[in-house]
């Protein structure tokens, strides 16, 4: 009787694996001859340069100085250290032997055109959402336009059994959303062509929704804010901690200058997006998605300029005696100078009360700016924040941190001199 | 090799990527205005003006100001005849006048954003500029001075 269960059990599992595999199987797609710049019409090419830049592809696929598209960006995720592939149209390396009909497979499945499943840091969940008319014109500016480099791809550092791709396709079973993106008829045509480029091309929740244990994005709390490279993207929905409510407008001033003066400036992995990505989109592009986001954020309209909630961190700015509070008193020689914004804001002096790094549960985003500042190319384009890494000490960060926290009207984050230790020596986001 | 505008001109420098702003002007390209003090960005001897704004140049690595317009103090005036620069010597501020380059562009940044500033404003945009001499009454006079020279001459050009 036992043997004979076993044997029922032994017969389910073969079964299950057999009927997983046919579904993990995926074929090879064959090899072309790389097409040729004529194939495909200018305006074509044009149309998928602007949407590879609104899909930062270049930003994953090329490493700090590299050849742009030749891959080997490094990145950090929860199951181990991952490079990315290179793209550009070399034959050997690269994707110059991909037919279109396998770009289209990769982008809306996460399958490569021998068949293996590429790892889902590439989000082709989201570049699912985008219309075949869109990919085509992004294959066809990549094979037209991107220079070939011979580039090998350094082995990813994802340790077994992880490493097995067939196991992703489970992955993708129980996370992927693969679902083709439906327009609302609810809603406005200008917040449909918003949602298409956020959830589809920009893949805005790669970073923004909370994944689970294993990686998959949750998707019903869209948005809401996770951790991602070393960094906290802020909720974009109803629970952002923002003291000021983003409008439509706040979003469109913010993806078109890299600063909201009513609430702060892109930094870290924000600070490509907007300045190496979204740039190249459409003033009316940067507006559809600034009304979807304003949607989500709460369709808020009135203007901040005379809230209470403004006069209150204005009031904030008053400082306590900078001889009893150490602070206080670091902030004012360090920061004051630049931050200080009398009675009313100024785009280039920052009201730090007003940023979301104050009010999140984690200093991360503000230690992260504090160590290494701003480049002219991050947060409004041109001006620089100097970098203190090498000037203040971790009690020095600790005590102008612990102060701003507190003038924000928050209380106290926990363990912060032991998150700034550990963050100064993190490896850090570089682009 | 970091390129960025400076004084309004295009200039290059072989350097490492986290080298300070302040030594590549002072020691790369000669411009020895701006003043060296503490190097930790808590003086403010060292301040210039990068897109505009002041910024500490002794903790502003090279590589963050790619391709940025930077101004030091001898490009705040082509004449020297900045507001500043004009009620600064009314006033005798300068006394041993190593910050007094870092003063100024601080000061013009300021005036910049507020016109004409309160004392107490003045002293929460100028308190991280240190001046050994303890000349800060004349530093605010020249500040007020200025704003009021500034406001009646708006035909003069502020960098």
């Amino acid at each position: 009787m036992r043997k004979r269960n076993l044997y029922s059990v032994f017969i389910a599992a073969i079964v299950v694996l057999g009927a997983f595999s046919i579904y993990a199987w995926y074929p090879s797609i064959a090899p072309i001859t790389p097409p040729t710049k004529e194939q495909f019409s200018a305006n074509v090419i044009a149309q998928g340069k602007v949407l590879a830049a609104a899909g930062y592809c270049s930003t994953c696929h090329t490493t700090p100085g590299g050849s742009p598209y030749a891959g080997n960006y490094e990145m950090h995720t929860d199951f181990g250290t991952i490079y990315s592939s290179n793209i550009t149209p070399d034959v050997q390396i690269g994707i110059g032997n991909w037919s279109e009909e396998a770009f289209i497979r990769a982008m809306r499945t996460g399958v490569s055109r021998d068949g293996h499943h590429l790892l889902p840091a590439f989000p082709y969940e989201h570049f699912n959402k985008m219309t075949d008319e869109d990919i085509k014109a992004v294959y066809a500016y990549i094979m037209s336009s991107v220079p070939a480099v011979s580039q090998q791809k350094i082995d990813n550092g994802i340790p077994f059994p992880l490493n097995i791709r067939f196991l992703q396709s489970g992955w993708k079973l129980l996370f992927a959303d693969t679902s083709p993106f439906e327009p609302q008829a609810d809603e406005s045509a200008e917040w449909n062509r918003g949602a298409y480029l956020a959830q589809g091309v920009a893949h805005c929740g790669a970073c923004h929704t909370p994944r689970n244990a294993l990686g998959g994005e949750k998707r019903d709390q869209m948005y809401s804010g996770a951790a991602i490279d070393g960094w906290i993207a802020p909720s974009l929905t109803t629970s952002s901690k923002a003291p000021l409510k983003w409008r439509a407008a706040d979003f469109d001033e913010y993806l078109r200058t890299g600063n909201s003066s009513f609430h702060g400036s892109a930094a870290g992995p924000m600070a490509p997006v907007v300045h190496a990505g979204l740039s190249a989109l459409s003033d009316s592009d940067i507006k559809a998605i600034s009304v979807y986001f304003g949607a989500l954020a709460g369709n808020h309209s009135d203007n901040p300029a005379n809230s209470s909630a403004l006069k209150a961190a204005l009031a904030s700015q008053q400082l306590p005696d900078p001889r009893i509070d150490n602070g206080a008193r670091l902030y004012a020689i360090s920061c004051q100078s630049c931050h200080y914004s009398s009675n009313e804001l100024n785009k280039g002096r920052p009201l730090l009360s007003l940023g979301s790094a104050l009010h999140l549960d984690d200093p991360t985003n503000l230690i992260n700016v504090t160590l290494d500042g701003f480049r002219a190319n991050q947060g409004i384009a041109g001006v620089v924040m100097p970098a203190f890494r090498d000037a203040l000490s971790d009690e020095d960060i600790t005590a102008i941190a612990t102060y701003l926290r507190q003038s924000a009207g928050e209380q106290p984050w926990p363990n912060l001199k032991q998150k700034v230790a550990e963050i100064r020596l993190q490896p850090r986001f570089e682009h | 090799m970091a390129k960025f505008i400076l004084n309004g001109k295009s200039v290059a420098a072989n350097v490492d990527g986290d080298t300070p702003l302040l030594w590549v002007i002072r020691d790369e390209l000669d411009m020895t205005g701006t003043k060296f003090g503490c190097g930790i960005g808590t003086c403010g001897a060292c301040t210039v003006h990068v897109g505009g704004r002041a910024t500490r140049s002794c903790v502003t690595p090279i590589s963050a100001v790619e391709g940025a317009s930077i101004t030091t103090i001898e490009g705040l005036s082509e004449t020297g005849a900045h507001p500043l620069q004009i009620s600064w010597q009314k006033h005798q501020v300068p006394q041993c006048g190593y910050c007094q380059s870092g003063q100024i562009m601080q000061a013009a940044a300021l005036l910049k954003d507020i016109p004409l500033p309160t004392d107490a404003e003045i002293d929460a945009v100028m308190s991280g500029n240190l001046c050994r001499c303890m000349t800060y009454v004349r530093i605010r006079e020249a500040i007020h001075e200025a704003a009021d020279l500034m406001k009646e001459a708006s035909h003069v050009k502020i960098a």
